[in-house]
C-alpha cells in the first residue's frame, strides 16, 4: 500500500494540465464548468465537438487497454488526468456512457469483430450511446423487462419491439444498448439479451419526459420493430442478464473519479459562497462543509481502492457500497448549497424556471439515489451479496 | 499508487486474527476487565516478546523491525476487533512516534529498544489542545523541575515510562511548551488509576510534585515541543481509527450471526428488511471507513518515514480528522445497532455488544471527537470561527 505521486506522474500532470490550457480556448472556452450533473442539458453539440477535441489528443479511454485502443494509463495517471481535467474546468463528458460502460463491457464480452468496430467510435469522440435498461414496468425489478427481440427469417436481424422509460440522452445517442428478451414466454433474468441497436431509424421514436428541473435529459423510447444487424448481440443470446450486470460493474470503475472531480468543483463553489456570505461562520454550517470536505475525500479513497482491486466487473466490498456512498454524499451537498445560500436560494436566475447552477445541483441530486438501482435496491444488494443475509420473498 | 495491502501485509494481519481469536476472546476481555490496576501481564509478555508487535514501528537501527505506519494499522485494526486491553496501543501509538520524531538521538537511543525489546510500557501525558496544558515546567538547578496535573492519561498508572508534556509559566496557546521522558519511578508522581465506563482501557491522573528532570530527559528543543506533540496525537488519531474501523467490523459481525440464528414469526430476524438495510448501513459507514483509515495509515507511514514523501506528509492534519471522525460515528453507530438488533440479550451483561458500545463511546472521546476533528478541518478551509 503506497499513495503519492512519482516524478514521471509529476511531469504527466503537467502535460495534461498543459494540453487542456492549450485546447480550453476559443469555442470550447464557454464549456469550462459546464455539463455536469444538474448540468447535462446545456450545450449539447459543443460538448459533443469537445469529446473529438479530447480525442484528438488521445484523451478518450485514458485508462482502456492499448489493445482496445486506450491508453492504458496507471491508476496514477488516470487520477492526475481527472484532477487535472477537473481543475481546468472540463466540461461534463458526453462520451461518459460509451467511455466508461459500453467499452469495458465490449472488452469483456464483445467479439474482437465488434471491438474493432464500435471502439473506435467511442475512441474518437463520434457515437454517442444510451442505456436502455428501464421500463414502465421494470424499474427496480429490471428482470420484469418485456421489450421482446427476434431475429428475422433471413437471420440476419433482430427486430426490437417495446417501449424503454427514463432513457437518459436518448435524444442525443447514436446507439441504444438494450435489454430484451429474445426466449419468448421466458420470466426474469433468463432469456434476456444484450443487443446494440442504432438509434437513426424510423422505428425508434423518442419522446422526452421533463424532470422536476424543468429540463428534459430523459426519454421514453418506443420500439416498433427495430431493426439491428445479428453481428450487434453482445455475448450469446439469453446472456443478456449476466452482461448487463457486469455493466453496471463498470459504473464503479474509473468513471468515478471523473465524477468525483465534478463533485470536487460543486463543492468548491459551496466553500467559495460560503467563505463569501458568512455561512463559514456558522458553527452548524462549518460542521457540515467539513463534513463534506472529508466525505469527498473518503470517496476518491474508496475509488483508489476499486481501482487497486480486480477490474473485470466483479464487485469487491469497496465497489458493493460505492453507488450507496456517493448517493448520500451528493444528496447532502444539494441540500447544504442551499443551506449555505440562504435566502439567495430561493430567487431563480431567470423566467420562466431558469436554475442557478446550485438550485440544479439541489433539484438533480434528488435523482442520485434512485437511478442505477435505488438506495434501497443498494441495500439489499448489499445485504444480500455482501453479507449473505436471505433473499427478498418474490411475490409473483 | 497501490491502494492494496501487499502479501506481507495480509500475512500480518492473518496471523494476528488467529492469535486474538483465541488470547483475547470474550472470556479473556473479561477477565481483563476485572483486573482494576493493570492489564494481563502473560498477554503483554506475549505480545512485546514473541510476537514482537511493539518492535514493529522501531527502526531496525535500535532493534526494531523498521516496518511502517500502515502494518502498524493491519494488526490495531484486529485489536479493536477482539478489543484488545494492552499497553500495546499507547506505546506504539503515542510513546514510540514521539520518540522517533524526537530530535534527541540519545533519548531515542536509550528508549526505543527498550520499546523493541517489548518490555517497555511507554505513553503520552498531554491534552489534546495546548490550551488546555496546566502542568509547568521551571528551571531548576541544572535542569528542571514539573509541577501540575494531567486529569486524564490513557494507561498513565501502567506505564513505565511516561512522556510529559509541560509549559513555562506566563506561556501561552502554543509556544513555551516542552515534553520530557520520565521513568514512573521519578519522585513526585502521584498516579491516581481512574474508573472508567469502558473497562477494556485504563485511565489515570497524574499528579506531578517537584518532578526532578534533566536536559537529557528533553524530547524535543525546549518551548518548542508543540508540534511534535501535535503530530504525534494526529498519528494516535489514525491508529485509534484503526482499531475502532476493527470495533465496527466486530459489531456488525456480531450482529450478522445473532440475527441468522434468532426467529420470530416463523423466519429468521435476518430475513426482515428493515433489519437487512441497516446492516447494508453498518458495511456502508464500515466501508468508508477502512478506505479513510487505509489512506490515514499511509500519511503516518510517510509522515514517520525518513524518506517520507513531503507532500503525503502535509496530508497528517486533513487524514486524521477524515478517519477518526469517520472511524468514530461508525463505531458508535455499529455498536449502538448491534445492541438493538440483538433485542432484549443485547442488554445484558452476558452478551458482548455493551462491551463494544462502552469501548465505542470512549474512544470516540479520546483524541478528539468528530466534531472537534472536523472543527480542525473547518478552520483548515475557511478559516477560524470567529
Ligand atoms: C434522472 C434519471 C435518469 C435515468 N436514466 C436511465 C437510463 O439512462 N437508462 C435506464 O435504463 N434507466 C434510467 N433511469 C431509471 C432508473 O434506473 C429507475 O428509475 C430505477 O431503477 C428505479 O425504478 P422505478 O423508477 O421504476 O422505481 P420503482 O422500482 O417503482 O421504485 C419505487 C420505490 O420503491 C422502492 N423499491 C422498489 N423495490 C424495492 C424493494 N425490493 N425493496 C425495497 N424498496 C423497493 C424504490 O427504492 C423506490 O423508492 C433513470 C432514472 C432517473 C431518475
Amino acid at each position: 500500500m503506497k499513495i503519492g505521486f512519482s516524478k514521471s506522474d509529476e511531469a504527466f500532470r503537467q502535460e495534461v494540465a498543459g494540453w487542456l490550457a492549450a485546447h480550453l480556448q476559443g469555442e470550447f472556452a464557454q464549456l469550462r464548468f459546464r455539463g455536469g450533473p444538474g448540468d447535462e442539458h446545456s450545450f449539447p453539440a459543443e460538448r459533443k465537438a469537445w469529446e473529438r477535441e479530447l480525442a484528438s489528443g488521445g484523451w478518450v479511454g485514458v485508462g482502456w487497454r492499448a489493445e482496445d485502443g486506450g491508453r492504458g494509463l496507471s491508476i496514477s495517471q488516470q487520477v492526475i488526468f481527472h484532477e487535472e481535467y477537473a481543475r481546468a474546468g472540463g466540461p461534463g463528458r458526453m462520451g461518459h456512457i460509451g467511455e466508461g460502460l459500453v467499452g469495458p463491457t465490449l472488452a469483456a464480452f464483445g467479439t474482437p469483430e465488434q471491438r474493432q468496430r464500435l471502439l473506435p467510435g467511442i475512441l474518437q469522440g463520434q457515437a454517442f450511446w444510451c442505456q436502455g435498461y428501464s421500463e414502465p414496468g421494470a424499474g427496480s425489478d429490471l428482470a420484469n423487462v418485456q421489450t421482446r427481440a427476434r431475429l428475422d427469417a433471413s437471420g440476419e436481424r433482430w427486430l426490437i419491439s417495446g417501449q424503454k422509460i427514463w432513457t437518459s440522452l436518448a435524444h442525443e445517442a447514436d446507439w441504444c444498448f438494450v435489454l430484451a428478451r429474445t426466449e419468448p414466454g421466458s420470466v426474469g433474468h433468463q432469456g434476456l439479451s444484450f443487443l446494440l441497436v442504432p438509434m437513426d431509424q424510423a422505428n425508434i421514436r423518442v419522446q422526452p419526459i421533463q424532470q422536476l428541473t424543468g429540463t428534459s435529459e430523459f426519454n421514453e423510447v418506443f420500439f416498433d420493430q427495430a431493426e439491428t444487424a445479428a453481428n450487434n448481440l453482445v455475448g450469446q443470446p439469453g446472456e443478456g442478464w449476466k452482461i448487463a450486470m457486469a455493466l453496471l460493474g463498470f459504473e464503479r470503475g474509473v468513471s468515478t473519479l471523473g465524477q468525483q472531480m465534478q463533485f470536487h468543483n460543486e463543492l468548491e463553489e459551496v466553500l467559495r459562497i460560503a467563505r463569501a456570505n458568512g455561512a463559514a461562520r456558522d458553527p452548524l454550517l462549518r460542521q457540515r462543509l467539513a463534513r463534506a470536505w472529508s466525505g469527498l475525500k473518503v470517496l476518491r479513497y474508496n475509488s483508489l481502492r476499486m481501482l487497486s482491486g480486480p477490474q473485470d466487473g466483479s464487485l469487491a466490498r469497496e465497489a458493493m457500497i460505492y453507488k450507496l456512498a456517493w448517493s448520500n454524499w451528493h444528496v447532502e451537498l444539494g441540500k447544504l448549497a442551499m443551506d449555505v445560500l440562504g435566502d439567495a436560494a430561493e430567487v431563480l436566475d431567470s423566467a420562466p424556471y431558469g436554475l442557478s447552477r446550485l438550485q440544479s445541483l439541489f433539484l438533480f441530486t434528488r435523482a442520485d439515489t434512485i437511478y442505477g438501482g435505488s438506495n434501497e435496491i443498494q441495500r439489499n444488494v448489499i445485504a444480500e451479496r455482501a453479507l449473505g443475509m436471505p433473499r427478498e420473498v418474490k411475490g409473483r | 499508487m497501490e491502494f492494496a495491502f501487499t502479501e506481507e501485509q495480509l500475512l500480518i494481519r492473518d496471523s494476528a486474527e488467529r492469535f486474538l481469536a483465541q488470547a483475547s476472546d470474550s472470556h479473556a476481555v473479561r477477565a481483563g476487565m476485572s483486573r482494576a490496576a493493570d492489564y494481563d501481564p502473560e498477554l503483554w509478555r506475549q505480545i512485546g516478546q514473541e510476537l514482537y508487535w511493539p518492535a514493529l514501528l522501531v527502526p531496525e537501527a535500535y532493534g526494531g523491525m523498521g516496518l511502517g505506519f500502515v502494518e502498524l494499522a493491519v494488526l490495531l485494526e484486529q485489536c479493536g476487533r477482539f478489543l484488545l486491553g494492552s499497553p500495546l496501543f499507547t506505546t506504539t501509538c503515542l510513546a514510540t512516534p514521539a520518540l522517533l520524531l524526537a530530535d534527541n538521538p540519545a533519548l531515542q537511543a536509550r528508549w526505543l529498544p527498550a520499546i523493541a525489546s517489548g518490555q517497555l510500557h511507554a505513553t503520552l501525558a498531554c491534552p489534546l489542545e495546548a490550551a488546555q496544558l496546566q502542568a509547568e515546567v521551571r528551571p531548576d538547578g541544572d535542569g528542571y523541575r514539573l509541577d501540575g496535573c494531567h486529569t486524564q492519561v490513557v494507561d498513565g498508572a501502567q506505564a513505565d515510562l511516561l512522556l510529559i508534556a509541560a509549559r513555562r509559566p506566563g506561556s501561552a496557546g502554543e509556544h513555551g511548551i516542552s515534553v520530557f521522558a520520565v521513568p514512573t519511578d521519578t519522585p513526585g508522581m502521584v498516579r491516581t488509576t481512574l474508573h472508567t465506563l469502558d473497562q477494556t482501557r485504563r485511565l489515570a491522573r497524574i499528579e506531578l510534585q517537584q518532578v526532578p528532570v534533566s536536559e537529557a530527559q528533553r524530547v524535543s528543543a525546549i518551548d518548542q515541543a508543540w508540534p511534535l506533540l501535535q503530530a504525534t496525537q494526529r498519528i494516535a488519531a489514525i491508529g485509534l481509527a484503526a482499531e475502532q474501523l476493527g470495533g465496527a467490523q466486530q459489531a456488525l459481525d456480531l450482529t450478522l450471526a445473532y440475527t441468522a440464528e434468532r426467529h420470530q414469526f416463523g423466519r429468521s430476524v435476518a430475513s426482515f428488511q428493515a433489519i437487512k438495510h441497516r446492516c447494508a448501513d453498518m458495511m456502508l459507514h464500515i466501508e468508508c471507513t477502512r478506505s479513510a483509515v487505509w489512506y490515514a495509515a499511509c500519511v503516518a507511514r510517510e509522515y514517520l518515514a525518513e524518506d517520507g514523501d513531503p507532500m503525503v506528509r502535509g496530508e497528517l492534519l486533513a487524514a486524521a480528522a477524515t478517519a477518526k471522525a469517520h472511524a468514530s460515528e461508525t463505531f458508535f453507530h455499529c455498536a449502538a445497532e448491534s445492541i438493538q438488533l440483538h433485542g432484549g440479550v443485547g442488554f445484558t451483561w452476558e452478551y458482548d455488544p455493551h462491551l463494544y458500545f462502552k469501548r465505542a463511546r470512549a474512544s470516540e472521546q479520546l483524541l478528539g471527537n468528530p466534531a472537534w476533528h472536523r472543527e480542525c478541518l473547518a478552520t483548515e478551509l475557511l478559516g477560524a470561527c470567529a
